[in-house]
C-alpha cells in the first residue's frame, strides 16, 4: 500500500496535448487537502479542466460557447469549464456546495451514486424544488464513501451539453491496491444539435441517427452464404416483428463526437506515465446515450471498482461501461512503447480515444471499430426451446431414460432454423461442423434443468464435448473448467451428475454458481407481463429473458478478448446486510422504439404511482428488459447488490445495465429515508422510464 | 347543396378543432409532458415532374402532422397538375391515434377534386407499418350521396445503401358507385405503381428519381376512353423527397 506520501508530490502533469484530466503522483492519503476550508482551483492551461480540492466548494452554472467540431455552439458549463471540474473530497469529511444557477432555466446538480440525505440529491420534484435562475442552493452532506462517482445536473437536457463532472473521493484507509499514478478517463457524447431537437427528430424517426442499418448487399451476402429459405427464416421474426437487427442505440456518431477526457478522437486525450509505473485509470461514462467498449490493446486492465466501490481483482482485455458506470482499472504499462485507449461506441458508429506515453509524442496504433454486430433472438428474449425448426421435442428426455440419445435429434431441421452466429447456439456442434450428424458438443443453455432431472450423462462422452463447449459462450464461460484452462476438461465428470437426486451428486466443487444459475433461470422460463405493458405504447415483450450477467453483451460475445461480464464482479468486502430479500419486485423496461416512447411496465413516469420501500426492509429487484436496447438503470440513494453469482459478495452499484431480451437482480436494503429518482440513464430514455422510489 | 356540403366541412372542422384543443389541454393540464411533447412534422413525400404524351406534369404527396405520440392530427394533401392545369387533388383533414404499437386510426374529412367537380367524404382509415415493414395508408371515405370509396396505398423501402433506397410503391382506388363527373365508375377504377431511387443527401432532404405507371381499370378505363382519354400510362418522374 502506499501511503501517507507527501502531498508535495501530488503535482498535475503539465503539456498534456489536449490539456485531458487531472493527474497526480501518488496520490492517497493527501493530508494537506482536508485542511482547506475552501476549494483551491487548479486549471490544466490547455483547455482548463481543472480539479477543485476541499471542503467548501463554489459552483457556478453558466452558459459557455464551446467548439468541439469546428462549429460555436453553447454549452452549459460549470464554473466556466465544460465539463465541469473535477471534484476532489475525502470520505468521513463533510463537503459544502453553495452551486448559483445563472441559466435563464432552472437547475440542479445530482451526486451519482453518492449516499446521501435524499434533499442534498438534487432531483427537481423529489429532492428540492430545482435552482431557479439566478439562485444559489447550499448542498451539504457527510461522505460517507470512496471511489469514483460523478456529478451532472438532473435538470432538461442539460447533462447533453456539457454539465456534468467526476468525483474523486479519497478513502479514509488506504487504497487495497497499489498504483503510482493515477488518471481519471471520462467520457462523453457531445453534439452539435439542441438536445430538444434531437429528442424531436427521434420521435418523428427513431432511425434518424442509425446509419448501421442492414442493406439489400447484407441480404444478398446471407442468401449467397445460407441459401435464399435460411436467410428468410432467420429475418422471419424481425420482419413479421417491423425491428431491426441493427437497432442499437439511438442516438450515433452521425450526431455525436465522442470525447475522451473532453478530447475529440482527433486530437485524442494522452496521459504521460513513466516506466515501472501502475497506472489508475477512472473510467466514468458521462455521456447522455452512449455505451462504450472500451480496451487498450497491449494491455490487460484490473479492474479494482465497479461504480465506486471496491472489488475483487479481475483481470481483463475489454470492458463495456453503460451510461453514468464507472470503473476504476489499474494497467502496468511497458514504459517503452505507447497505447490507445480505445472506447468505441456499442453501436459502432464511432470512438474516444486516448493515449497512454512514456513521453509527449509517442503514439500507438488507433485500432479500427468493430464490424457491426446483428441482434439475435435471444436479444429480443425469446423462448428459444420453443422456436420453429428448432424443436426440441425431439429430445428424448422421457421419464428415468438412462440415456439421452441426441442421434433422435433431427439436426437438419435444427440447422435450418437456427443461427449460428447466435451465441445460444454457437457451440452446437452442428454450427461447428454442419458434417456431423451428431451433437458432439452439447450447449446446456438449451437444457431446462427440470428436464435435466431425468437425465444421465454419464453416457455422454465428455472429450466431445469440452470439443464442442465453447469457453466464450457466456452460458459456459463461468464454468470453472473456462477458467482454470488448465484443468482438464473431463476433469468435469458429468457421470457423476445425478441429476434425479436434486442435483446432490453433481460436482459443484469447481463450478461456479453464477453461471449455473444462468442455466436454470435462463432456460425458458417464462414471465408474465402486466396488462399495462399491452398497447400502442409497447412493442415487444421478452417472453423469456435469460440471466443477463455472464453476458459480455451485443457486439462483445466471441471477439476473442477477455471482456468483463457482471458475473466476475465480486465485491472486495463481504455483503454488509445478509438477510434474504423479503420480496421480490420485478419491473419490466418497456417501449415502442419507432414512436420512441418509453416506460417501466408500460407505465411512464407522468402516469406512474410511487413505488415504497418500508424503511429498513430488503428486497429484490429483478428488472426484465422488454426491449431491444440496453438500459443502464439508476437508482439514487440506495446501492444495488447485484446478484453476480455469491451472495456472500454481492457488489455495489449504482447504475446496472440491463442488457436486451435479459433480466437482471439486485438487492436493496432500504436504509435511506425519503424520495428517490429510478431511472434508465439514457437521456432520451429516462423521461419515461422514471420511477419515483419512496422509502417511508 | 353547395351549402350543406360546406355546413358539414365547417361542423367537421370546428368539431375536430374542439377535440384536439381538449385533447391537447387536458394533456398540459394533467400530464407532465416532457417526454412527450407537442411535435409538429411537415411532410413533402413527393414533389415530382414528369412528362406524359409530350405534356409536363407535376405531382405532389404531402403531409403534415401535429401531436403527441399516440394523438395526432393529420393534413394530407396530394394531387397532379398536367400541362399546367390542376387534373386532380385530394385533401384530407383527420384525426389520429395509435391502435397498436404500429398501426394508428385516422378519422375525418376528404376533399376530391378533378378539373370537373369536387366530392365531400367523411373518412376511415389506418396508417401504419404492416409485417415486412409494408408501409400502409387505407381508407374507406363515404359521401352524402352514398358513394364509398376505398383507397390503399403501400410502400416499401429497400436499403441499397444507408443513404440510397429504393422504393416499389402500389396505390389503388375503388368505388361503390358510378360517378361520372369524377370519371370513375363502380369496381376497382384504378391503379397506379411506382418505383423510386432516392439519395438521402439528408435524412430530411432526398432527391430522386422514378418511374411511374397509372392504369384505368373496368367502368372507370371504358369512361375515359369514351371521353377520348388514354386508360394509362407511364412517365419517368424527377423530385424531391423532404421533411422537417
Amino acid at each position: 500500500m502506499i501511503t501517507n506520501l507527501d502531498n508535495k508530490r501530488r503535482r498535475f502533469v503539465k503539456g498534456l496535448a489536449v490539456g485531458g484530466a487531472v493527474a497526480g503522483l501518488g496520490l492517497t492519503g493527501c493530508s494537506t487537502t482536508q485542511s482547506l476550508s475552501s476549494q483551491s482551483t487548479k486549471a490544466l492551461k490547455a483547455n482548463h479542466e481543472a480539479e477543485l480540492t476541499g471542503k467548501v466548494f463554489n459552483l457556478t452554472i453558466d452558459e459557455q460557447r464551446v467548439n468541439f467540431t469546428g462549429k460555436t455552439r453553447v454549452a452549459t458549463a460549470i464554473n466556466g469549464t465544460v465539463p465541469g471540474p473535477t471534484l476532489r473530497w475525502k470520505e468521513g469529511e463533510t463537503v459544502t456546495l453553495n452551486v448559483t444557477n445563472n441559466l435563464s432555466e432552472v437547475s440542479s446538480i445530482h451526486w451519482h451514486g453518492m449516499i446521501l440525505d435524499y434533499r442534498m440529491d438534487g432531483v427537481p420534484g423529489l429532492s428540492f424544488d430545482g435552482i431557479k435562475p439566478g439562485e444559489t442552493f447550499t448542498y451539504r452532506f457527510k461522505v460517507n464513501q470512496s471511489g469514483t462517482y460523478w456529478y451532472h445536473s438532473h435538470s432538461g437536457f442539460q447533462e447533453q451539453t456539457g454539465m456534468h463532472g467526476v468525483i474523486v473521493i479519497e478513502p479514509k484507509d488506504a487504497y487495497p491496491y497499489k498504483f503510482d499514478r493515477e488518471y481519471v478517463v471520462s467520457l462523453a457524447d457531445w453534439t452539435d444539435e439542441d438536445p430538444k431537437r434531437v429528442y424531436g427528430k427521434l420521435k418523428k424517426l427513431s432511425h434518424y441517427y442509425n446509419f448501421n442499418e442492414r442493406t439489400v448487399g447484407d441480404l444478398l451476402k446471407d442468401i449467397k452464404k445460407d441459401g435464399l429459405s435460411k436467410t428468410f427464416g432467420k429475418r422471419k421474426m424481425w420482419n413479421e416483428m417491423r425491428m431491426s437487427q441493427r437497432d442499437l442505440s439511438d442516438v450515433t456518431g452521425y450526431t455525436y463526437t465522442y470525447l475522451m477526457n473532453n478530447s475529440t478522437p482527433r486530437k485524442g486525450w494522452r496521459g504521460v506515465f513513466k516506466a515501472g509505473e501502475k497506472v489508475l485509470l477512472r473510467f466514468v461514462n458521462t455521456s447522455a446515450m452512449s455505451f462504450f467498449d472500451v480496451r487498450i490493446p497491449g494491455l490487460k486492465m484490473t479492474v479494482v471498482a465497479s461504480d465506486g466501490q471496491y472489488i475483487q481483482p479481475v483481470s481483463v482485455d475489454e470492458f463495456r461501461i453503460g451510461v453514468a458506470e464507472n470503473y476504476d482499472v489499474i494497467v502496468e504499462p511497458d514504459g517503452s512503447q505507447a497505447y490507445t485507449i480505445f472506447a468505441q461506441s456499442l453501436g459502432r458508429s464511432g470512438y474516444a480515444r486516448g493515449t497512454l506515453a512514456p513521453n509527449e509524442t509517442m503514439t500507438a496504433a488507433v485500432p479500427k471499430v468493430d464490424p457491426v454486430p446483428d441482434l439475435t433472438h435471444m436479444d429480443m428474449g425469446m423462448d428459444m426451446s420453443n422456436m420453429s425448426g428448432m424443436d426440441h421435442s425431439g429430445m428424448d428426455m422421457g421419464g428415468g431414460s438412462k440415456k439421452m440419445d441426441h442421434s433422435k435429434m433431427q439436426m437438419g431441421n435444427m440447422a435450418g432454423g437456427m443461427d449460428c452466429s447466435d451465441p445460444m447456439h454457437a457451440s452446437m456442434a452442428a454450427c461447428k461442423n454442419k458434417d456431423k450428424p451428431k451433437m458432439a458438443g452439447m450447449d446446456h443453455s438449451k437444457m431446462k434443468m427440470g428436464d435435466m432431472s431425468k437425465m444421465d450423462h454419464s453416457k455422454m462422452k465428455m472429450g466431445n464435448m469440452a470439443g464442442g463447449m465453447d469457453c466464450s459462450d457466456p452460458m459456459h464461460a463461468s464454468m470453472a473448467a473456462c477458467k482454470d484452462k488448465s484443468k482438464n476438461m473431463a476433469g468435469m465428470d458429468h457421470s457423476k451428475m445425478k441429476m434425479s437426486s436434486p442435483m446432490n451428486g453433481m460436482d459443484h466443487s469447481g463450478m461456479d454458481m453464477g453461471g449455473m444459475d444462468g442455466m436454470d433461470k435462463s432456460s425458458a422460463k417464462r414471465v408474465k407481463h402486466a396488462a399495462t405493458e399491452y398497447g400502442p405504447h409497447v412493442d415487444m415483450r421478452a417472453e423469456a429473458p435469460r440471466l443477463g450477467i455472464s453476458d459480455p453483451g451485443i457486439g462483445l460475445r466471441k471477439n476473442s478478448r477477455k471482456v468483463l461480464t457482471y458475473a466476475d464482479i465480486k465485491n472486495l468486502y463481504p455483503t454488509k446486510d445478509k438477510r434474504k430479500p423479503s420480496r421480490e419486485i420485478e419491473l419490466h423496461l418497456t417501449g415502442n422504439m419507432s414512436r420512441y416512447m418509453w416506460s417501466i411496465n408500460g407505465v411512464k413516469y407522468a402516469d406512474a404511482k410511487p413505488i415504497e420501500l418500508k424503511f429498513g426492509e430488503r428486497v429484490r429487484i429483478t428488472l426484465v428488459n422488454d426491449t431491444m436496447m440496453s438500459h443502464p438503470m439508476h437508482l439514487h440513494g440506495l446501492w444495488s447488490e447485484l446478484e453476480t453469482g455469491d451472495d456472500n459478495y454481492l457488489p455495489r452499484k449504482h447504475t446496472v445495465i440491463v442488457q436486451p431480451g435479459s433480466k437482471v437482480s439486485y438487492l436493496v436494503t432500504a436504509d435511506a429515508r425519503g424520495r428517490w429518482a429510478y431511472h434508465c440513464h439514457l437521456l432520451y430514455h429516462m423521461l419515461g422510464m422514471f420511477r419515483e422510489v419512496k422509502v417511508v | 347543396m353547395k351549402q350543406t356540403t360546406k355546413q358539414l366541412i365547417k361542423k367537421a372542422i370546428l368539431s375536430v378543432t374542439l377535440i384536439s384543443s381538449v385533447s391537447l389541454l387536458s394533456n398540459s393540464a394533467f400530464a407532465r409532458m416532457e417526454d412527450d411533447p407537442v411535435e409538429t412534422k411537415l411532410m413533402l413525400d413527393k414533389f415530382e415532374l414528369g412528362r406524359v404524351d409530350g405534356d409536363t406534369t407535376m405531382a405532389w404527396e404531402s403531409g403534415l402532422w401535429i401531436g403527441q405520440d399516440l394523438n395526432k392530427f393529420w393534413l394530407k394533401s396530394s394531387g397532379e397538375q398536367v400541362a399546367g392545369k390542376i387534373e386532380g387533388t385530394e385533401t384530407q383533414f383527420l384525426y389520429s391515434r395509435a391502435l397498436d404499437p404500429f398501426w394508428d386510426i385516422q378519422a375525418g374529412i376528404r376533399h376530391d377534386t378533378t378539373a370537373d367537380a369536387k366530392r365531400n367524404y367523411l373518412t376511415l382509415g389506418i396508417q401504419g407499418l404492416a409485417p415486412y415493414y409494408f408501409e400502409t395508408d387505407a381508407s374507406l371515405s363515404f359521401s352524402k350521396k352514398g358513394q364509398v370509396k376505398l383507397n390503399a396505398a403501400f410502400e416499401y423501402e429497400m436499403m441499397l445503401t444507408q443513404k440510397l433506397v429504393l422504393s416499389p410503391e402500389v396505390e389503388l382506388n375503388a368505388y361503390a358507385k358510378d360517378d361520372k363527373p369524377m370519371g370513375v365508375a363502380s369496381g376497382l377504377a384504378d391503379v397506379e405503381a411506382g418505383i423510386r431511387l432516392r439519395y438521402e443527401i439528408k435524412r430530411e432532404f432526398a432527391p430522386y428519381i422514378g418511374v411511374n405507371w397509372a392504369k384505368k381499370l373496368g367502368s372507370t378505363a371504358d369512361l375515359a376512353k369514351d371521353a377520348g382519354e388514354d386508360t394509362s400510362e407511364s412517365s419517368v418522374v424527377l423530385g424531391i423527397r423532404a421533411w422537417y
